[in-house]
């Protein structure tokens, strides 16, 4: 029987081991330094500010393991001994492996900051880091203002967590907008409304320069290159994350700032495979990045990484781009491509409506030319994602989603329809005279 | 273990404290409460009026001022914040004191309600006396502790719906639910059946009298329906009585199940029903409490469909106890009425085990089979013995098993008291036999379910948290699935909390509702289907 050895627990490497499982009885083995079971990483803002235990964010009971088969292990992979097939925990414990998959992920990106390791700085990825800030930033007391570096999906996260303890948080922007690397003006406009909406200190286009001790090696406050001196007790650092690979120096493994995968998830070393936020492609797929340190990539590298072990090869092919999160109270959806006004491509035309009561926007990317549909950014309004699935595949154009969009809506009853208003924006931008049909349930679930 | 260990420290724990106004708000409700608690030790008031007024008015605007401070000034969404760092919404001590308290004052109201001051005869002593002008008010006769248990239920529904709507302002689903459940309440519940029984042997009744109904309770939550006094009363109470009596059957037997079809058990569970307004409104603290193990749904499983067996069987013996023998009388006799209660059971399990029987798991079809045994047996054995007992035991007996160990014990004081401790649907998820029916329906004929947002699950587990019936609905939406089960009412809480927008209540076509097709978008579609096959 072969052996399947896994590092690290996350959706990843948890999602191809469940497919393991249920595509064959392989031994598999996960390996993880960071805890005894899986939880879901995405969740761990919500054991802070006090939603959920920290048993709650585990999606599976702890007999489901032992039940399906599934060794765990706690400890740290110090060295992958590749000829030999081994890999060492601890520095003693050896695993031997037929497959190997590595699938450990990241940790948060420092770029030299004078006082980067002080006390009282952190990153939020691991369990470990939201153990660091319930002592770091326990109540506003103990954290009398924090101060967060870094303005992407991590940040406002960490924000919205230390917010909810009533801390004050001061939120240092190296951009102009927030996140206007990734989504259009308006949107990030919005963005930065509702940031200050919740009392943070927005500031933008600000650099980090130093962050400054006290007498016992703990932060006391942090220079902007604005030449302004904070005052914190607490430095959160969210500028990014990188793959998690440290301990593949000397493997013989390649690697670039990840570990380089083919299409179908291979290394260069016969049978070790990566996955998740640490596999790298050699070259990017589609409009995707090379890297993709997002929790639904990993799924799907899971998924496809265990039909290539369990015997059928297979390429991984990620279908149409999608991705989610939430900004505060503001839920954000994201199907296909849409870019910031900096990764715009010569030929994407932006159509943008915005509320004027609600925080509530949406944006389309559409061919300048051909008016094909290229994506949507969706603030505040739940779209249906087989809908925008199906109209990408089936390369429908702009008027066509502009008429049917009412079949994406998938907010809850009885809430207010914004259709109307986004299709007579449309029409009066663009000179058209679209009418938004009614939504049909015969359509959306495909019934003749 | 990773164990999320809880400081002991009285510093580095997250803000709790209540604020001025909050205090403030506390001290005015727990004033009202210490009106009714005086009026406990027979302090009589001089002036009952009054002082009811003033207790009732003092508890429902502490409530609703405590609530407008916690989320007034709070922009709208979810806000959950440190739901489980608070010791009355984590088991804490505060948690189990309430839960005492609750189930003591329902032990109280069941069995001893003369110490909250009923007199047989006479007036009204203490707590009960207190709430006569309110009774007398409303349906000219005195209070009594179900009249002041409903009017303390229907101001808690009231005060909490009121929190519950700031809590949840920018959901519309749950502002439109929470005004349903309240109106039904007061309406309902509360002031029509009070009105009703003002009528009682009027001239426009011919001198009927009709019994107090409580119109959107259906059998078998109100078991007592079709007993001998009821029956009695529905039909010396001429055209409105009788009406009455084909519209509790109708409730069974066709308004119920077309409106689960159309809807799901959600229009009742979490619109119009009493026990689920309550759960909903001052239960709402609590809703994470539920145990969401898979231990916990198999008790659920068995307990549940136990108790609509039982229940089935204990008015089947009633109605059969006061039917009579002679065909030339009426055709409704003993014999007749068994035979079609078992024509009628037979029907509806040949109909599910022919058609139905992919949808259930092996046990569910075992515990089918063996229930059904029991009961045809149970029913076969009347013909073989004499009058006077069926199913083996005195109807009486199991009526007042029944009425003792689920209508009393089971509904009001573990379902209610123990809201803090268990979770605000103990006994819509584990005793509600209205609920496990509705359920059955949703289960097999409803075009309700919860759909899944393709592959947008981050496994986050918000959702089964805030599921008060215990459902793991991250096991389902993590694979893509839609969420079909016969526990689910509609609550929409799942939904609402969820914060990448997954979870959608949809009442979608029938086809492929069950066991969708599973598919997480993003990935390629050739492997999905791979992924698929099984």
């Amino acid at each position: 029987m072969e052996n399947i050895v896994i590092i690290g627990n996350g959706i990843a490497g948890v999602t191809a081991a469940r497919h393991i499982r249920k595509l064959s009885d392989k031994r598999i083995i996960i390996i993880s330094a960071e805890t005894d079971y899986f939880f879901s990483r995405t969740a761990l803002m919500y054991v802070y500010m006090g939603h959920m235990k920290f048993e709650h964010i585990q999606p599976y009971e702890n007999w489901f393991w032992e039940k399906n088969g599934i060794e765990l292990v706690r400890g740290y992979v110090t060295h992958v001994d590749t000829p030999n097939k081994q890999v060492l925990v601890d520095g003693s414990r050896a695993f031997h492996y037929h497959k190997l998959i590595i699938a450990t992920g990241s940790k948060p990106n420092k770029f030299g900051w004078p006082g980067q390791d002080l006390h009282g700085v952190q990153g939020l990825y691991s369990k470990q880091d939201l153990d660091l800030l319930e002592t770091n930033a326990p109540n506003k007391e103990a954290c009398k203002r924090a101060v967060i570096v870094g303005g992407g999906l991590i940040g406002i996260e960490l924000a919205e967590m230390l917010r909810s303890r009533d801390i004050p948080v001061t939120f240092l922007v190296r951009e102009t907008s927030f996140w206007n690397g990734v989504l259009p003006e308006g949107e990030s406009q919005l963005i930065n409304e509702h940031i200050r909406e919740h009392h943070i200190d927005l500031q933008l286009a600000t650099n980090l320069v130093e962050i400054i001790p006290d007498e016992n090696g703990k932060v006391k406050a942090v220079t902007t290159d604005k030449g302004d001196t904070i005052a914190c007790d607490m430095v959160g650092l969210t500028a990014g994350v990188t793959p998690n690979i440290d301990f593949l120096k000397a493997s013989g493994i390649e690697f670039g700032r990840g570990v380089k995968v083919n299409r179908y998830l291979e290394t260069n070393v016969a049978d070790v495979y990566a996955i998740g936020d640490c596999a790298e492609q050699h070259e990017a797929i589609g409009n995707r990045r090379p890297i993709e340190a997002v929790w639904y990539t990993g799924r799907m590298m899971g998924e496809t990484v265990a039909q290539t072990i369990c015997g059928n090869r297979i390429e991984y092919r990620p279908g149409h781009w999608f991705n989610s999160a939430k900004f505060l109270d503001i839920e954000y959806q994201t199907y296909g491509w849409v870019f910031s006004e900096r990764g715009k491509k010569e030929f994407e035309q932006h159509f943008h409506w915005r509320d004027d009561k609600e925080n509530l926007c949406v944006t389309i990317a559409f061919h300048k030319e051909t008016k094909q549909f290229l994506g949507i950014n969706t603030f505040g309004i739940r779209m249906r994602h087989e809908i925008f699935d199906r109209w990408l595949t089936q390369q429908r154009d702009v008027e066509y989603v502009m008429e049917h969009l009412a079949d994406a809506n998938f907010d809850p009853e009885f809430y207010a329809n914004y259709e109307h208003k986004i299709v007579s924006k449309f029409n009066s931008d663009f000179g058209k005279s679209i009418k938004s049909k009614k939504k049909s349930i015969k359509r959306i679930f495909q019934i003749s | 273990m990773s164990t999320y260990d809880r400081s002991m420290a009285l510093t580095g724990q997250p803000p709790v404290m209540l604020s001025r106004n909050q205090k403030i708000a506390t001290l005015v409700g727990m004033f009202g409460l210490a009106v009714i608690l005086l009026a406990a030790f027979n302090i009589n008031f001089p002036n009952k009026s009054l002082w009811l007024t003033i207790s009732l008015v003092s508890i429902t605007g502490g409530a609703v001022w405590y609530s407008w401070d916690a989320y007034m000034h709070k922009a709208p969404g979810i806000k959950n914040d440190g739901v489980w760092f608070k010791s009355l919404s984590s088991q804490g001590f505060w948690g189990w004191i309430a839960g005492i308290a609750l189930t003591g004052f329902y032990i109280v109201l069941y069995f001893y309600p003369e110490y909250l001051g009923l007199v047989a005869k006479g007036d009204n002593k203490g707590v009960i006396g207190l709430f006569d002008p309110l009774s007398k008010a409303l349906s000219g006769n005195p209070a009594s502790q179900w009249f002041v248990y409903g009017t303390l239920y229907t101001v808690a529904i009231l005060a909490f719906g009121i929190k519950f709507l700031w809590k949840y302002r920018h959901n519309r689903y749950e502002r439109i639910r929470t005004f349903s459940v309240m109106f039904f309440q007061t309406a309902f519940a509360f002031i029509i059946p009070e009105l009703m029984a003002r009528l009682n042997g009027s001239s426009l009744l011919n001198g009927g009298s009709l019994p107090y109904y409580d119109l959107k309770n259906m059998w078998p939550l109100n078991y007592y329906n079709f007993e001998g006094y009821r029956i009695k009363g529905f039909l010396s109470s001429g055209d409105i009585g009788f009406a009455m009596l084909i519209f509790g059957i109708a409730t069974i037997f066709i308004i119920s199940p077309v409106l689960t079809y159309k809807f799901g058990k959600r229009w009742y569970c979490s619109w119009v029903c009493g026990c689920g307004g309550l759960a909903e409104t001052a239960g709402d603290p609590f809703r994470h409490l539920s145990d969401k193990t898979v231990k916990a749904w198999n008790i659920e499983r068995w307990v549940i469909h136990s108790v609509v067996v039982f229940v089935t069987l204990m008015t089947t013996a009633v109605i059969y106890s006061y039917l009579g023998n002679d065909t030339s009388k009426y055709w409704l006799t003993k014999s007749s009425f068994l035979i079609g209660v078992a024509v009628l059971l037979t029907a509806v399990f040949v109909w599910v085990m022919l058609f139905k029987r992919e949808q259930f798991k092996k046990d569910a079809i075992y515990g089918a089979i063996g229930y059904f045994v029991i009961i045809i047996a149970l029913i076969g054995f009347h013909f073989y013995s004499g009058d006077g007992n069926v199913f083996l035991f005195k109807s009486g007996t199991l009526r007042k098993s029944y009425s003792f160990l689920i209508g009393s014990i089971f509904s009001g004081v573990i379902g209610t008291g123990f809201y803090p401790v268990l979770g605000n649907r103990v006994w819509c998820r584990f005793g509600c036999p209205m609920a496990a029916i509705l359920g059955f329906q949703q289960r097999l004929f409803s075009k309700f379910r919860i759909t899944t947002n393709g592959g947008q699950c981050i496994s986050c587990g918000n959702c089964s948290t805030y599921c008060e019936m215990g459902i793991d609905v991250r096991a389902y939406a993590q694979k893509g699935e839609n969420i079909v089960r016969s526990s689910c009412v509609g609550c929409g809480i799942c939904s609402a909390v969820c914060p990448r927008g997954v979870l959608k209540l949809e009442n979608g076509p029938l086809k492929g509702r069950i066991d969708s097709n599973q598919v997480l978008l993003g990935n390629d579609v050739d492997l999905m289907k791979l992924v698929n096959q099984k």
